[in-house]
């Protein structure tokens, strides 16, 4: 799209345009409620911003995305108001467009290389995105992809989450018989469990889960692969031809510190599934219960970290962040962090936790930390923190952890010939996803150690590229999936 | 439904004692797979809790499982309210690890109270096919709350029945059958299932005595598949997931006042949760 022949303001003009803010409810408001924060665009504002962009002949921000939606593109759709059409120029490479466009790190990916950003605000790609796949399900728009005829091969794909959705969609595109095995009673993997729902509603996950069944996608749920069923059992007696892991990260990381098995300590991720899958704020209509006392402490200051102190907050809890480092290094989308210190949410930069403190029943009243200084910049230009000798001791009575996951073993466990690294990080050749065992692919948090949606999809697409290609008779490469343990997981290279 | 969409419908429903009933329940494909030892989480109905179950038999030519369950709070009398023909929201397994097997020298006395006899009789009838001489001992307050007796003598060798009225068996505990055992054989293993309390007193008699002792520890679970850490007890030192790398334990090193403490975790909610859910039933 040549970028001089667009009617309209110059491509100077356009760039002096201020953003479009997304508007959101007042902070006041929100911490009363788990609704969405955002409340979205309105078309005007929509098509404003979509005409901030300048079309750019090489456009930066394809590169950025890690599936590759051609951004330019549908911008130019939306800024014309064909939202129907830029929805369909977004689902050519995004089947879960309403998801991304609200928990992509856009700030890191392609909102970060748009070349708008260089002197003004980088145009607003999340906040579009999602701004037409919520008008494309508000109106109803139809969303069916074309399905190739019936190839009769048949994939086992496990885990429900954004790579076992995103593979089954592709690999049902092209035609083969897929079946999701998910361990728990509903779909949607941390997208549910994990993202509280207001970053992310559950009919949008629905939906999409409503979509894959509609194209014929079968989903079963209350099946754990290594368990009721054994990657064997897939493979040899049920008659799949391939099978996708994406089982996720799911193994929390503790400190090891004393206290942390005392009552009211948990991880973020029982924090988090009480309440987002077994709905525990809505208790006791919903059973499920949670110990929410009036001081939540949360370790660690990642995305995790930003979600478990806007859950407590919102369950009426005075909260607190105690995180190592420093602001700058706080590994949280940067969106998160800003609404999360919106949200009268304390930090404690420089705070290592070293113990925690019980009472006569076993729960915990303290927290103690060891207050930290950044080191000079080592070799990798990291700054360390380093123990100042100082400590303090705060009064909470509910500490969660989010620190992290590792890669739940029972999978491999179950079949030695997946093989892991010592993190239990499944390995796999990093050009096909193709793990130790014949036939047997893998994707997403499980060959990663933890990363984001976007890249577990990204992940999905290129493995369903290749398992299309191994069910069809032609997969021959030479695999290079390591077998040191010490070897990382999947490293993803983009947006430098 | 597809090929792997399961009904967990009640087969047949049995009262044992007073709030605790034996449930055949179809899962086809959990049955193919179950060892002696391994749980089941259930959710009875569309939002309850997610709670985990002993496995107490299996069938698996048939297809269904065999549970106890025992009312004692919410979750458990959402499945003990169920009736024949009625289906379990959920049923999700095997979880867990098999309990030890191995073949020993002197006997294996398996000790279980509650639900816990039913959970013993399948370990009972592996350490048996291993050649090892198996005694059962089931202990209760009376002997009306004795439960899987027959079943559980199918199982072994011998079976010493305790009450602490002496209403039938050795009064007192199921450490005091211990006892009597010890005097007539050695024993090399012992394996308890059952209230905390009596674990305790069993780990800590074989302790002293240098018998090899496990215990199935029934921590408070959500997942049941290692993925939340909600079940973490200490053992030897080191925080361990019950779900996972349970629920069987070496009992010489369990932290037992921490499992206790956690279970307690939840005792106010628990209580609410139970009032709002009898409220609902009498409206
Ligand atoms: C609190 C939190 C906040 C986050 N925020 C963001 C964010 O803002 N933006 C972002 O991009 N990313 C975020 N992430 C990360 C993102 O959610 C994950 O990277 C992504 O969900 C990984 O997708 P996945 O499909 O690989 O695995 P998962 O989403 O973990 O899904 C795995 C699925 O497999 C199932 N499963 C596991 N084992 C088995 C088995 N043996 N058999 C059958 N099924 C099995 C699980 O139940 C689960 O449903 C966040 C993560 C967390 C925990
Ligand atoms: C490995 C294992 C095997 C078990 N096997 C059996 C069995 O075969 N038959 C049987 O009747 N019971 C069994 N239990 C115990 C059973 O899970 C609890 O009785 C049940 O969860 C109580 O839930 P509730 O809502 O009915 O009662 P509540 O009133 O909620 O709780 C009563 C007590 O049960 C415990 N408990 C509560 N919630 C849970 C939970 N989610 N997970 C574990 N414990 C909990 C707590 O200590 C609590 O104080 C087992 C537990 C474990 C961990
Ligand atoms: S999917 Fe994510 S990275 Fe790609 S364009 Fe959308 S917001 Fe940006
Ligand atoms: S880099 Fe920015 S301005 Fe250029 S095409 Fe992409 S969105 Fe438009
Ligand atoms: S119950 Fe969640 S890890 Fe064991």
């Amino acid at each position: 799209m040549a970028n001089n022949k667009r009617p309209g303001p110059s491509a100077k003009e356009r760039m002096a345009k201020p953003r479009n803010e997304m508007p959101l409810h007042s902070a006041e408001e929100r911490i009363r409620h788990f609704n969405e924060v955002p409340t979205g665009y309105s078309l005007e504002q929509a098509m404003d911003e979509a005409s901030r962009c300048i079309q750019c002949k090489k456009p930066d921000c394809i590169g950025g995305c890690p599936v590759g939606i051609n951004i330019p593109e549908f911008l130019l759709q939306l800024e014309g108001g064909d939202v129907a059409g830029a929805a369909k120029t977004i689902r050519q490479n995004n089947f879960l467009p309403a998801a991304c466009g609200r928990v992509c790190p856009q700030d890191k990916q392609c909102e970060a290389v748009c070349i708008v950003g260089k002197k003004n605000d980088s145009v607003g790609i999340g906040n579009l995105e999602r701004f037409v796949a919520d008008y494309e399900r508000e109106h109803d728009l139809d969303r069916m992809p074309e399905i190739a005829p019936d190839t009769g091969k048949k994939i086992a794909v496990i885990g429900s989450g954004p790579a076992g959705m995103t593979a089954a969609y592709e690999l049902r595109v092209r035609g083969h018989d897929v079946t999701i095995f998910e361990a728990f009673h509903r779909g949607g993997g941390v997208m549910v469990y994990g993202i509280p729902r207001f970053r992310l509603p559950l009919e949008i996950i629905d939906e999409d889960l409503k979509l894959l069944e509609e194209m014929g996608v079968e989903i079963v749920y209350d099946m754990i692969i290594g368990r009721t069923l054994s990657l064997d059992d897939l493979l040899e007696t049920e008659g799949f031809d391939s099978v996708f892991i994406a089982s996720g990260a799911g193994l929390p990381k503790m400190l090891g510190v004393p206290g942390e098995n005392l009552n009211g300590v948990y991880s973020a991720n029982e924090y988090l599934t009480r309440i987002y899958l077994m709905h525990a704020n809505y208790f006791p209509e919903h059973p499920t219960p949670i110990y929410q006392g009036k001081k939540l402490a949360v370790i660690g200051a990642g995305n995790t970290a930003m979600d478990v102190l806007r859950t407590g907050k919102r369950l009426g809890a005075e909260v607190t962040c105690y995180y190592r480092r420093s602001h700058d290094e706080a590994p949280a989308r940067s969106e998160e962090l800003e609404h999360a210190e919106q949200e009268f949410i304390d930090f404690k930069w420089l705070s290592s936790p070293i113990e925690f403190i019980g009472d006569e029943n076993g729960f915990v009243k303290a927290i103690k930390c060891e207050v930290m200084e950044l080191s000079e910049p080592d070799d990798s230009g990291r700054r360390r923190p380093v123990p100042t000798g100082e400590s303090f001791t705060d009064e909470v009575d509910t500490v969660v952890f989010s620190l992290g996951c590792d890669v739940n073993p029972t999978i491999p466990d179950s079949t030695r010939d997946v093989t892991t690294n010592k993190w239990g990080i499944m390995m796999v050749d990093p050009v096909t996803y193709h793990t130790s065992k014949p036939g047997v692919f893998a994707g997403g948090d499980t060959v990663t150690g933890g990363s984001t949606v976007i890249l577990a999809m990204g992940q999905a697409k290129t493995a369903a590229k290749y398992i299309h290609e191994y069910v069809m008779g032609n997969f021959e490469y030479e695999l290079n999936v390591p077998t040191d343990p010490e070897a990382p997981g999947v490293q993803w290279g983009f947006a430098k | 439904m597809g090929k792997y969409n399961q009904d967990f419908k009640v087969l047949t429903k049995r009262e044992l004692c007073a709030n605790t009933y034996h449930f055949k329940i179809q899962a086809p494909l959990i049955a193919k797979k179950i060892l002696a030892g391994q749980f089941i989480m259930i959710r009875p109905n569309e939002n309850s809790e997610r709670i985990p179950l002993s496995i107490c038999g299996w069938n698996r030519e048939e297809g269904y499982i065999e549970l106890i369950i025992m009312s004692a709070g919410r979750t458990s009398t959402e499945a003990t309210i169920k009736e024949v023909g009625d289906s379990f929201k959920d049923v999700v397994g095997p979880l867990g690890q098999r309990s030890h097997i191995a073949k020993y020298d002197g006997a294996c006395v398996l000790m279980g109270g509650g639900y816990g006899t039913g959970a013993i009789i399948p370990t009972a009838r592996d350490l048996k096919e291993a050649g090892n001489r198996v005694i059962g001992v089931v202990g209760a307050r009376s002997e009306n709350l004795l439960l899987m007796v027959d079943e559980l003598k199918d199982a072994c060798d011998e079976v010493y029945l305790t009450t602490n009225d002496g209403s039938i068996g050795i009064e007192g505990f199921v450490t005091h059958a211990l006892e009597e055992i010890q005097k007539k054989e050695k024993v090399s293993s012992v394996l308890a299932v059952g209230p905390v309390p009596m674990m305790i007193a069993v780990a800590n008699m074989t302790k002293e005595d240098g018998i090899e002792c496990w215990v199935s520890l029934n921590a408070i679970m959500v997942d049941g598949t290692g993925m939340c850490g909600a079940c973490r007890v200490t053992v030897g030192g080191k925080t361990k997931f019950a779900c996972f790398h349970g629920p069987d334990f070496n009992g010489h090193e369990v932290d037992f006042k921490e499992l206790m403490t956690r279970q307690k975790m939840f005792v106010d909610q628990e209580k609410i949760a139970m009032e709002a859910f009898t409220g609902a039933l009498e409206k």
